[in-house]
């Protein structure tokens, strides 16, 4: 009977194949048990919480959601309708009508899809009231940001659509839902979204849900968006832009003895409100692609620039904390300096003191660059080398939080560059490089970067003399002030509180008897510091001088600042033109509420210079 | 002498019993598992698909009453006549048939359809069994092998000409019993062959499946001649034919592939053997019921809980993807113990068609287990995506009232056959 045992052998083999490929598929590659919520065949629908809203210090309302009424409509589930008298309630024709039902029902006969969008409140009372009539048809709500005040665009930031990519990325999101993408929508994306509630249904293989999952048992409630009340003075935010109305540039300002960002302004910016819905895509492909105006591009975070006079403060307070000079010793300037033999080895000055003493507070009031280059060797060559004295100046000023990200709370910013010297080994393999190759950066030129906010948080370390705290922009959620240490740690300067007084001066004469004279203000004692950077572009080769960057920086009052500025106008001229008269403007506005030179205001809100760019526009073309 | 018969379930095995009912009452519960809908309470409704099952049920018990009234002897006594009016039925179709899914299968008898070609499976058994057993008959002698072959073919080419390939297919399991029976081994090994170079034609394509087994040919040959020593002088003839034979079958193999088969066909293969990854379209049922299977884990997620099969996840999930469904909400436990039970069925089947006196008896013991494990095997192996998709329904549990009658009938005129074994001295 041996010939009985073939069949018998299969049987026996089939048996130990099913159950090898039973075991691979149910025990080793299955999907495990409790995951059956995420199997196919169950629909999480989710309930999403409404966002939350934000105010400024004061408590203005910032950002506020509105509704939204989208007519859905699945195309299978339709009966028979009162065409003329629907297309009446919704305003549309017939053949749009059938146009739009055509459109839904090409995409899918079962699945809802958007009939009407963006129906108005009063529509949708009127639709309300009649839609049962209509099977087949409902209504959607949805939330959409609100900014009532229309400002500070660049801080708020706006919620986008979750593309696919951020869905594979975060398992939260999903495509289609909403997202902070910029600003604090996006640093505060979690505090203000809350937790969206989840309930599962099952559904067959069309899609189509035929009932609750195991009568809700995994169902969540959704968790509400904190409120969330910002530092920013939103007064004092929609005067600095309406000043800068007509130019290009940022304004940083501070509260030095906090940190909080009072305001954050970038000129050209937009219009929140058209980042909204179904506005946005449109809008933002305008905004994006403006590559003359950048709209989307937050100057007072990202735009880096050299300082340039501003940072001659730096150079004195590093100086004296060095011991290379003390508040009088005196330096002599030559409409210049010279430092080295060959003629171009020759930094030119518009101080006007000509052979005459010059001592470290008449330096900063009347910017002096013989003086600081003068400072800048001796600190430098104190070292046996100047890649040493290089290092050792490069700590200094990188401890004012410059070259380096701050670590402030909004998703965008620059480093900056403070050089040191690696980076000059670099560009001289020989080492013997010494501090007359880098004199530039004496008088904030040469290879240093910063961003407005670093400017103005150097300021607000002046004006505490010493310290600073992080900037930041959250400073209460839901009423509670933050108590995050990041924001409430101060961060001490490498140089002693005793030597900030000659400096401080310095800034004060600024506005008694130096460049920002024309603006002082009779009841407030305000420290500032004009700057001039120069503006070079390679154009086909050649280094084209533009007009000059104008920059102001200010804190005051000059005991117990309250306001720390930074003022950056692109091609705005000579320091005194046009940043010191806003930075002038913003501090009494912060300070007093009114405006005294209503002079320098009108100059300031008409003045436009739309031209210069017109013109550099031209010369890069 | 003859024991006086009074009682018609004399005899009957109770094991094969016991498993064909525990096989019936599982097999309901997964189709009502697979159709039950959150509207229908009833049970008993006729309009579900469990409703129905649950009456075709009931109706195979008057059957298995029917059948274990006649004597054993009216069977192999009317064996011919049974195959010869099956025949007929399955050529009736040709005129009367009326056509689902577009196989022209079935016979309409108001609300119900009939499926002749379930039933022409015992009664190709009986014909079988009855052939054999004459004490003449040598299946040595070819005349005998060609009577065999084509009494098995007739039912399967107008089966596929309905055309209906999968069920077709399960003739190729008598070949089992004729090998039992004394069919010489080469006829199963050229079988196996061919099968396998087929699969080899389909997953590497022709040229090189041709140059491998020349190659291999040519090494044999370099092999018998240089090691073997052996002169091949008076051979070379039928070596040129092997070459002609192989080269031929694997020319004819991707011409049949590429001419013959449709789309269909030719999909089904190649999701298989991995050529086609496509979920959405053509692999979509196959894609759906290994994950539906994979989702059950060990011990499933329960009666009436398999999400999957609640959502109607895969297409004719009640009729030949039914396993799926077992898979989904027992899970290993469930369908490892399903696998284990076709297997003791078909060696119990086995055990006492060996045991039997007759030669009639054991052949048609020997040619349904054979049946059944065709059926079991290709399903099941289908449906965890072993097997291309090949529609043929699962014995006791796919949904279907002639399936079921049909494997009813074959089971149970074994067990008549078996029974009266014991009586007759």
């Amino acid at each position: 009977m041996k010939r009985g045992y073939l069949l018998t052998f299969f049987i026996l083999l089939v048996a130990i194949v099913f159950l090898g490929k039973l075991f691979s598929l149910q025990i080793l590659t299955s999907t495990d048990q409790g995951i059956s919520l995420e199997s196919s065949a169950v629909k999480r629908i989710f309930t999403y919480p409404e966002r939350g809203y934000l105010f400024d210090r004061e408590g203005s309302l910032l950002v506020t959601n509105k509704r939204s009424y989208n007519l859905m409509v699945i195309p299978r589930e339709v009966k028979s309708l009162d065409t003329l008298e629907f297309c009446q309630l919704l305003n549309i024709e017939k053949a749009s009508f059938l146009k739009r039902f055509q459109k839904a029902q090409k995409w899918s006969s079962r699945l809802p899809s958007v009939f009407l969008a963006h129906i108005s409140k009063e529509d949708f009372a009127a639709l309300q009231e009649k839609m049962h009539k209509y099977k087949g048809f409902y209504i959607d709500k949805k939330s959409l940001r609100y900014y009532p005040l229309t400002v500070a665009a660049n801080v708020l930031g706006y919620v986008n659509e979750v593309n696919d990519e951020t869905a594979r990325k975060n398992p939260y999101y999903h495509a289609g839902e909403l997202i902070g993408t910029t600003g604090v929508e996006k640093q505060y994306e979690k505090l203000l979204r809350g937790v969206k509630g989840v309930k599962y249904v099952q559904r067959d293989r069309f899609n189509k849900i035929t009932g609750t999952y195991k009568q809700g048992r995994f169902d969540t409630l959704p968790k509400s968006g904190k409120d969330l009340t910002l530092t920013l003075d939103i007064e004092l935010q929609q005067y600095g832009e309406s000043l800068m109305a007509g130019k290009r540039g940022g304004i940083v300002a501070l509260q030095p003895a906090t940190g909080e960002i009072l305001s954050l302004i970038t000129l050209p910016n937009y219009n929140p409100n058209l980042m909204v819905g179904r506005l946005r895509s449109k809008h933002s492909t305008l905004f994006f692609n403006d590559t003359v105006n950048k709209p989307m591009y937050d100057r007072s975070l990202l735009a880096q620039y050299a300082p340039g006079s501003p940072f001659k403060m730096i150079q004195g307070l590093i100086g004296l904390q060095e011991g290379v000079i003390r508040p009088n010793t005196p330096f002599y300037c030559y409409h210049g300096y010279r430092y080295g033999a060959r003629e171009k080895e020759f930094m030119g000055c518009h101080c006007d003191i000509y052979n005459r003493p010059i001592e470290l507070r008449k330096g900063i009031a009347k910017s002096c660059n013989s003086y600081f280059s003068n400072v800048y060797r001796r600190i430098i060559e104190k070292y046996p080398t100047a890649a040493e004295g290089m290092d050792v100046w490069s700590k200094h000023v990188q401890s004012f939080g410059l070259g380096q990200y701050l670590g402030y709370d909004l998703p965008q910013g620059k480093k900056g560059l403070v050089p040191d010297a690696a980076l000059y080994n670099r560009w001289y393999p020989d080492g013997r490089w010494r501090a007359t190759y880098t004199i530039s950066n004496a008088i904030g030129q040469g290879q240093i970067l910063t961003t407005p906010i670093q400017l103005a948080n150097m300021t607000a370390a002046i004006a505490n003399r010493g310290f600073f705290y992080t900037p930041h922009i959250l400073k209460k959620v839901e009423g509670t002030p933050i108590s995050n240490p990041k924001y409430t740690q101060k961060h001490l300067t490498t140089v002693d509180e005793k030597h900030y007084k000659p400096i401080v001066e310095g800034m004060h004469d600024v506005f008694k008897t130096g460049t920002a004279k024309h603006v002082q203000l009779k009841t407030i004692e305000i420290c500032g510091k004009t700057g001039t950077a120069e503006n070079f572009k390679r154009i086909d080769g050649k280094k084209i001088q533009f007009e000059d960057h104008s920059i102001f920086v200010a804190f005051a009052p000059k005991t117990n600042p309250q306001i720390a500025l930074a003022v950056y106008i692109e091609n705005g001229g000579f320091g005194s033109n046009i940043a010191a008269p806003i930075a002038s403007l913003m501090i009494e506005k912060y300070l007093r509420g009114t405006i005294s030179n209503k002079w320098w205001e009108q100059k300031m809100l008409n003045s436009d210079l739309n031209d210069v760019y017109e013109k550099q526009l031209n010369a890069k073309q | 002498m003859r024991t006086k018969r009074t009682n018609i379930f004399y005899g009957v095995d109770l094991t094969l019993v016991l498993l064909y009912l525990f096989l019936i009452a599982f097999g309901w519960m997964n189709i009502y598992a697979a159709s039950v809908t959150e509207q229908a309470h009833e049970i008993l409704d006729f309009g579900t698909k469990y409703g129905k099952q649950l009456l075709w049920i009931s109706l195979s018990f008057v059957l298995i009453v029917i059948l274990l009234f006649f004597d054993a002897k009216t069977y192999e006594k009317f064996a011919s006549i049974l195959y010869i009016l099956s025949l007929s039925s399955l050529l009736g179709l040709f005129v009367f048939g009326k056509t689902i899914n577009g196989a022209t299968s079935w016979y309409s008898l108001g609300n119900f359809s009939l499926q002749p070609s379930e039933f022409v499976k015992f009664a190709t058994a009986l014909a079988l069994a009855r052939l054999v057993s004459d004490r003449q008959y040598d299946l040595k002698l070819v005349k005998n092998q060609v009577k065999a072959i084509v009494l098995i073919f007739l039912p399967a080419a107008l089966i596929t000409l309905q055309p209906d390939p999968g069920s077709a297919l399960v003739y190729i399991s008598f070949f089992f019993v004729l090998y039992r029976e004394g069919l010489p081994l080469h006829f199963i090994t050229i079988g196996a062959i061919a099968i396998l170079l087929f699969l080899l034609t389909l997953a590497f394509g022709f040229q090189s499946v041709l140059l491998v087994c020349y190659v291999l040919l040519v090494l044999f040959i370099l092999y018998v001649l240089l090691y073997k020593k052996k002169s091949l002088k008076f051979h070379w003839a039928k070596i040129f034919g092997l070459f002609a034979i192989v080269g031929l079958f694997l020319f004819s193999v991707d011409y049949v592939f590429n001419s013959v088969f449709e789309q269909r066909h030719r999909d089904r293969f190649n999701i298989l053997l991995g050529k086609n990854n496509d979920t959405k379209g053509v692999g979509y049922n196959t894609n759906q019921s290994v994950l539906t299977v994979k989702s059950g884990g060990f011990s499933g997620k329960g009666f009436l809980q398999g999400d999957r099969t609640r959502g109607d996840f895969v297409p004719e999930q009640h009729t030949d993807y039914i396993f799926s469904a077992l898979g989904e909400e027992w899970g290993f436990l469930g369908s490892s113990l399903l696998v284990l039970l076709f297997t003791a069925f078909v060696l119990r089947i086995l055990y006492l068609a060996e045991r039997q006196k007759t030669t009639f008896s054991r052949v048609y013991g020997y040619g349904i287990a054979a049946v059944f494990f065709f059926h079991y095997t290709i399903n099941i192996g289908m449906v965890i995506g072993l097997f291309p998709t090949i529609g043929i329904p699962l014995p006791f549990f796919s949904y279907g009232g002639s399936a079921l009658w049909g494997f009813t009938v074959l089971l149970f005129l074994f067990i008549k056959l078996d029974a009266s074994r014991s009586y007759e001295l």
